[in-house]
C-alpha cells in the first residue's frame, strides 16, 4: 500500500508531522536566513561572463576624440540653463541640428497627488528634446538610447556635453547598423515616464538603453546601477558589457558604490559582499527605480546607468576616456542581433564580477515558505481530528466539520477593507486633514497613512460585535489556517516578481503566521507582532539602509526619512506604477491584520 | 684518364637528364584528369561570422590565381559580409589584418548567396539533381575525369556542420552524397577540406574510392581564429585557413608540390589544433599528387626544347577482319545516354557480306557469258561472220 493511503503509516507521519512542527519551522528559518547570507560568500558564486554570442570576445580600437571639446560644450549648456531657468530647449534643439540629428521636442505636464517634498515639485511642466542619428545604411528598424537627464542647479552638465560631443563623433562614423536617440529628459523621471508613453513604437524597436550621469570634469570611478521599477533588473549581458570595457580601459568601476576586494576569504571580505548585496536587496524591494533606465526595463528594453564619481581617489579619468568607454559599448550594442536575451533576467550582485543567479538564491525563500505549509499542515490536521470530547461526553461529530464561513469571512472582509481605507484615504481626503491639522501637504498625506493604519490595530474588539456565532477553538483554526495559506500564496507570488521585496517581508510575516494563536501571552505577542509588522519592518529598513550606505542617522533624521519614504512609495505609485505600495496596503496590511485578529480571538 | 672521367660524367648526365624527362614526361600523362572544379562554401551568417566568409574567398581567390575558371567553381556564401551594415569599409572583406589584402575584389562571383546556401541545395549541387531551369552556373557539371575540390567552413561540430543556424549536415550524409557522386561518374579524384571546429569528424565516414580530405581539428577540439581586426572590430580569418592561404601564396601554376606538404600545413604550435588527414581512399600515392592537380587548372601545354624517346609505343588495337567479333582488349563504361544510337539509329553489326555490287557484277557477267556462248553457238552452226572477207 501506498505511503499516505496506509491508514498506519499516514497516521505516522502525521504524528511525527505534528510532534516535530515546532522544531522543523525553527530549524527551516535558520536554514533560509543562512542560505540567504551564504550566497554572498564567493566560492558560492559565479563569475560573471559574455552570454551573448554576438557581443562576443573581439575589441574594437576606440578613437573618440573630443572629450574636451564635450567639456566646453557642457559649460556652455551650464549657462545657457541658467539664463533660461530650466531646460534651454532653444540651444539644444540647434546644436544637435548643427551635429546632423533629427531633432524632435516634446513638451509634457503632469500634477502630482501632493507635493513632493524631496524634489520640490507638485505641478510640473517640461520639454524633452531628442535627436536620432539614422542608420547610414541600415533600415530603420532598430534603436539605441543614451539619455542625459536635465536636472536643476549644477548637476549633470558635463554629462549632457559628453551626449553632444558623442552625438556629434557618431554621426561621422558608417558602421551604425542601428539608430541612435540621443535623448536630454526634463524632471528625470516625469519626463522619462513622459517620453517613454508616446515613443513606444516610434523609431524601431528599441534595443537597449543607457542614461548617463556626470557632473565633473574628471572622475575617479563609474558607478553602474541596474535597479529599476518594481525591483526589475536589466538582463546581465549589460552589466557583463559595462566591466569587460571597465576592464579594458582601465577605469575603477563599482556596484552600489562599493569597490571590489580581492580577500573573500576574510571577515571583512565577506562582509563587504554581503553590503553590497544587501544594498542591491534593498533597493530592489523598495520598487523604485533608482536611476532614469528604471522605466525602459517594463518595455522589455535592457537598460542601465552610469554614474561618474569624483571621490578622494589619486588616479583621476578624464572624459575622453569616458567618451571612449561608451563608444565601445555602443559599437558593442551595435552588432547585436536581437534583444538581449542569452543572460540571466534574475540575479543578485555581491559584487560586479561575481552574481548570483535565481536558481541559487531562490531556495532561500523557499525554505521560508515551507514553514508557512507545515503549519497549514499542522492546524489541517488539528481540525480535522475529533475534538477531545464535550462536556457530557457526546462526541459531535456534525459541528467538527463544517468550517463556518461567516466566522472566517467577516474578519476577512473587514481586514481587506482597512486595506482599501489605508490605499485610497491618504490621497483622497488629504484637504480634509489639511483643513484640521497645521501640517504640510505632504505630512498630511503620510500622517494619514500612518493614522488608518494604527486605527487597524483596534479592529479585532470591534470587530466580535458583528460576529454572530461564538468564537470556538475550531474557529480561529480554521482563520488562521486560510490566513496562511493566503499569506503563502501572496509572498509566492510576490518573491517570484520582486524577489527581494518578497524575502524581507518574509523575513517578518513568517514568524508571525507560525506562532500566533489566541493563547500566547497577549501583551508581548502584540509588541512582537506590531514590531514585525510592514511598517516596522520599513522603518527598520530605512536605518538599515543608512547603516549599509555608512551614513548612519539619528532617530530624528530616520523618522523625517521613513515618512518620506511612505509618500514617495504613494507618488511613484501614481506616477510611474509602482507596485509596493498597492501590495503593501491592500494584499499584505490585510493579511498581518488577520493575525492580529487571531491573536485577539475570544 | 680525366677525359674520360668527364665525359662518363657527361655522359651520365645526359643519361640522367633523358631519363627525367622521361619521368617528366610519364608524370606529364599521369593523372588521369582533364578538368578541374571547385565548390566552395561558408555555412555561416551574421557580422561575428565574418571570418568564415573570408576564410572561402581566400580559397576562391588562390583558386582562380592558379587557373581555375569562374564557371568552374560554385561559390556558395550565406551571408553578405561585404555589405553589412557594419562594416566599416564597405564593399570589401579583409583577411589580413590593417586592411592589407581585400579578398573581394571586383571580379567575385558568388553563385549561392544567403538564404539559398542550404543542406539541400549543397546536395543537389553535389550529386547534379538540380531542376531543369537551374542556370550552369549553379551547377556542378563535373564528368569522370573532373578533378574537384571541395572547402567547407563554418561552425562544427562531431560528426555535423552547421548550416545557415537552422539545420546541419551530418557527416553520414556527405559520404552518401560522395558515393552517389561516385556511382554517377562525376569526379575522378575529389579534395575535401574543411575547416570548422572538429572537422575531423565529418570524413570519417567517407567510403567512396579515390576521396582524399584534410581537417583543421581533430574530434573535440576547436579550431581557432586568428587574429582581429580592431578597426573592424571581428576576428578576419581562421588559423587553418590563414596559413593555408600562405601556403598556396607560394604555389603557381607550374609548381611541383604535393599533397604531403600539404598535411604539413598548420602544426599544432601554429593552429594550436591539430590538423588531421585522411588518405586511405585515394588511390594514388599522395607524394605523387601535385597541389595544382585540385587547386589549379589542367595545363596540357609544355613547352621544351628537348627530344623524347617514347619508348612504350602506343599499341594500335587492330580489328581482325576474318571472324565477325571484335576484339575487345580494353574494358569500358557503358554510355549512359547513347545519343548518337537515338539520334541516328545505326544499325547493329550483321555478319561480313559481299558488297552488294559485287553479286549484281557476279550474275552480270555470268549472264554474258551465257549470251556470250549462246551467241558462239549460233555462229558455229551457220551464222554469218560478222564481216566479209574479201
Amino acid at each position: 500500500m501506498g505511503l499516505l493511503s496506509d491508514p498506519n503509516r499516514r497516521r505516522a507521519l502525521i504524528s511525527l508531522l505534528t510532534r516535530l512542527n515546532a522544531p522543523i519551522c525553527v530549524v527551516c528559518y535558520m536554514a533560509g536566513v543562512v542560505w540567504f547570507m551564504g550566497l554572498a560568500f564567493e566560492p558560492f558564486t559565479l563569475r560573471t561572463y559574455m552570454s551573448e554570442n554576438a557581443m562576443g570576445s573581439t575589441m574594437v580600437e576606440e578613437r573618440f576624440p573630443s572629450g574636451e571639446r564635450a567639456l566646453a560644450t557642457g559649460r556652455e549648456f551650464a549657462a545657457h540653463k541658467k539664463k533660461v531657468g530650466g531646460m534651454p530647449v532653444d540651444w539644444l534643439v540647434k546644436t544637435m541640428q548643427a551635429r546632423g540629428l533629427e531633432v524632435f521636442t516634446q513638451t509634457f505636464s503632469r500634477t502630482l497627488p501632493f507635493p513632493d517634498e524631496n524634489k520640490e515639485r507638485y505641478m510640473v511642466k517640461g520639454t524633452n528634446v531628442y535627436g536620432i542619428l539614422r542608420a547610414p545604411r541600415a533600415p530603420r528598424t532598430e534603436a539605441l538610447v543614451l539619455s542625459a537627464p536635465c536636472t536643476q542647479g549644477d548637476h549633470n552638465n558635463q554629462a549632457v556635453g559628453l551626449l553632444l560631443g558623442l552625438a556629434q563623433y557618431f554621426r561621422n562614423q558608417i558602421y551604425w547598423a542601428k539608430d541612435i536617440i540621443f535623448l536630454i529628459n526634463e524632471h528625470d523621471l516625469i519626463g522619462m515616464q513622459a517620453w517613454l508613453e508616446v515613443n513606444m513604437g516610434r523609431g524601431g524597436s528599441i534595443q537597449a538603453a543607457l542614461s548617463l550621469e556626470l557632473s565633473s570634469d574628471v572622475i575617479t570611478s563609474m558607478d553602474l546601477v541596474l535597479e529599476g521599477l518594481n525591483g526589475q533588473l536589466p538582463n546581465l549581458d549589460l552589466a557583463n558589457l559595462f566591466y569587460a570595457f571597465c576592464q579594458k580601459i582601465g577605469v575603477l568601476c563599482t556596484i552600489q558604490g562599493k569597490l571590489q576586494r580581492n580577500d573573500w576569504d576574510s571577515v571583512s571580505g565577506y562582509s563587504h559582499s554581503v553590503q553590497t548585496m544587501m544594498l542591491m536587496v534593498m533597493k530592489q524591494a523598495s520598487g523604485r527605480p533608482w536611476g532614469d533606465h528604471g522605466l525602459f526595463l517594463r518595455y522589455h528594453i535592457e537598460a542601465a546607468t552610469i554614474k561618474g564619481i569624483n571621490s578622494f581617489r589619486q588616479y583621476k579619468t578624464d572624459t575622453n576616456t569616458i567618451g571612449r568607454l561608451l563608444e565601445g559599448m555602443y559599437r558593442k550594442l551595435n552588432n547585436l542581433l536581437e534583444r538581449l536575451h542569452q543572460s540571466y533576467f534574475f540575479y543578485l550582485m555581491p559584487s560586479l564580477s561575481h552574481f548570483v543567479s535565481i536558481g541559487y538564491y531562490m531556495p532561500a525563500f523557499g525554505l521560508l515558505a515551507v514553514i508557512l505549509l507545515l503549519r497549514a499542515l499542522d492546524l489541517w490536521v488539528q481540525l480535522a481530528s475529533p475534538p477531545p470530547g464535550t462536556e457530557d461526553g457526546v462526541v459531535d461529530t456534525e459541528q467538527m466539520w463544517s468550517p463556518d464561513v461567516l466566522s472566517v469571512l467577516t474578519p476577512l472582509v473587514i481586514s481587506h477593507l482597512t486595506g482599501v481605507a489605508l490605499y485610497y484615504l491618504p490621497i483622497h481626503f488629504q484637504k480634509m486633514a489639511l483643513e484640521h491639522f497645521p501640517v504640510s501637504d505632504t505630512e498630511a498625506v503620510v500622517l494619514t497613512a500612518i493614522a488608518v493604519y494604527t486605527a487597524g490595530l483596534a479592529l479585532p474588539h470591534n470587530t466580535h460585535r458583528f460576529v454572530s456565532g461564538e468564537g470556538t477553538e475550531h474557529g480561529w483554526r480554521v482563520l488562521k489556517l486560510v490566513a496562511v495559506l493566503y499569506l503563502a500564496v501572496l509572498l509566492g507570488c510576490t518573491a517570484l516578481i520582486n524577489f527581494s521585496l518578497g524575502f524581507i517581508l518574509a523575513l517578518t510575516l513568517v514568524p508571525v503566521a507560525a506562532f500566533v494563536t489566541p493563547h500566547v501571552p497577549k501583551v508581548p505577542s502584540a509588541f512582537v507582532l506590531v514590531i514585525l509588522s510592514p511598517a516596522c519592518t520599513l522603518l527598520f529598513s530605512v536605518f538599515f539602509f543608512q547603516e549599509l550606505q555608512e551614513v548612519p542617522i539619528s532617530f530624528q533624521d530616520g523618522w523625517v526619512l521613513y515618512l518620506s519614504v511612505i509618500s514617495q512609495g504613494i507618488l511613484d505609485h501614481s506616477l510611474y506604477g509602482s507596485l509596493v505600495y498597492p501590495l503593501i496596503a491592500l494584499l499584505v496590511y490585510p493579511c498581518w491584520l488577520l493575525f492580529w485578529n487571531i491573536l485577539f480571538w475570544e | 684518364m680525366k677525359i674520360l672521367t668527364l665525359w662518363s660524367l657527361f655522359s651520365t648526365y645526359l643519361l640522367a637528364s633523358s631519363l627525367n624527362i622521361e619521368n617528366h614526361a610519364a608524370q606529364f600523362f599521369s593523372s588521369g584528369h582533364t578538368n578541374n572544379w571547385a565548390v566552395l562554401v561558408c555555412t555561416s551568417r551574421f557580422w561575428f561570422n565574418y571570418r568564415h566568409v573570408a576564410n572561402t574567398l581566400s580559397v576562391y581567390r588562390s583558386v582562380k590565381r592558379l587557373g581555375i575558371p569562374d564557371s568552374h567553381i560554385v561559390l556558395m556564401l550565406a551571408d553578405d559580409m561585404a555589405c553589412n551594415h557594419r562594416n566599416p569599409k564597405p564593399a570589401t572583406v579583409f583577411s589580413h589584418k590593417n586592411m592589407e589584402l581585400n579578398v573581394y575584389g571586383d571580379d567575385v562571383e558568388v553563385d549561392y548567396r544567403g538564404y539559398e546556401v542550404t543542406v539541400e541545395n549543397f546536395l543537389r549541387v553535389l550529386t547534379g539533381r538540380l531542376p531543369p531551369s537551374t542556370p550552369r552556373s549553379k551547377r556542378l557539371l563535373s564528368d569522370d575525369r573532373s578533378n574537384i575540390l571541395i572547402y567547407l567552413t563554418g561552425h562544427g561540430g562531431n560528426g555535423f556542420l552547421k548550416f545557415q543556424d537552422s539545420e546541419e549536415i551530418s557527416n553520414v550524409e556527405l559520404a552518401d552524397a560522395f558515393e552517389q557522386m561516385w556511382q554517377k561518374r562525376r569526379y575522378n579524384e575529389l579534395l575535401f577540406i574543411i575547416d570548422t571546429c572538429q572537422g575531423a569528424s565529418m570524413y570519417e565516414r567517407f567510403y567512396s574510392p579515390n576521396l582524399m580530405a584534410l581537417a583543421s581539428s581533430q574530434v573535440g577540439e576547436d579550431s581557432l581564429s586568428h587574429q582581429p581586426d580592431l578597426a573592424i572590430g571581428v576576428h578576419l580569418m581562421d588559423r587553418y585557413t590563414f596559413y593555408l592561404l600562405e601556403f598556396l601564396e607560394d604555389i603557381h601554376p607550374a609548381s611541383k608540390t604535393n599533397m604531403n606538404d600539404l598535411f604539413k600545413v598548420c602544426p599544432k604550435s601554429q593552429c594550436v589544433s591539430t590538423p588531421g588527414h585522411r588518405t586511405d581512399l585515394f588511390l594514388r600515392d599522395p607524394g605523387s599528387v601535385l597541389i595544382t592537380d585540385f587547386f589549379g587548372s589542367v595545363r596540357k601545354v609544355e613547352i621544351t626544347m628537348e627530344t623524347i624517346n617514347l619508348t612504350d609505343p602506343i599499341e594500335q588495337v587492330e580489328q581482325s577482319p576474318v571472324n565477325g567479333e571484335l576484339q575487345k582488349e580494353r574494358n569500358s563504361y557503358v554510355d549512359q545516354l547513347p545519343v548518337s544510337e537515338i539520334i541516328h539509329q545505326k544499325p547493329k553489326q550483321r555478319d561480313w557480306h559481299p558488297p552488294d555490287g559485287f553479286i549484281l557484277g557476279l550474275w552480270t557477267l555470268i549472264l554474258l557469258v551465257f549470251f556470250k556462248t549462246l551467241a558462239f553457238q549460233e555462229t558455229a552452226v551457220g551464222s554469218k561472220p560478222p564481216y566479209r572477207v574479201q
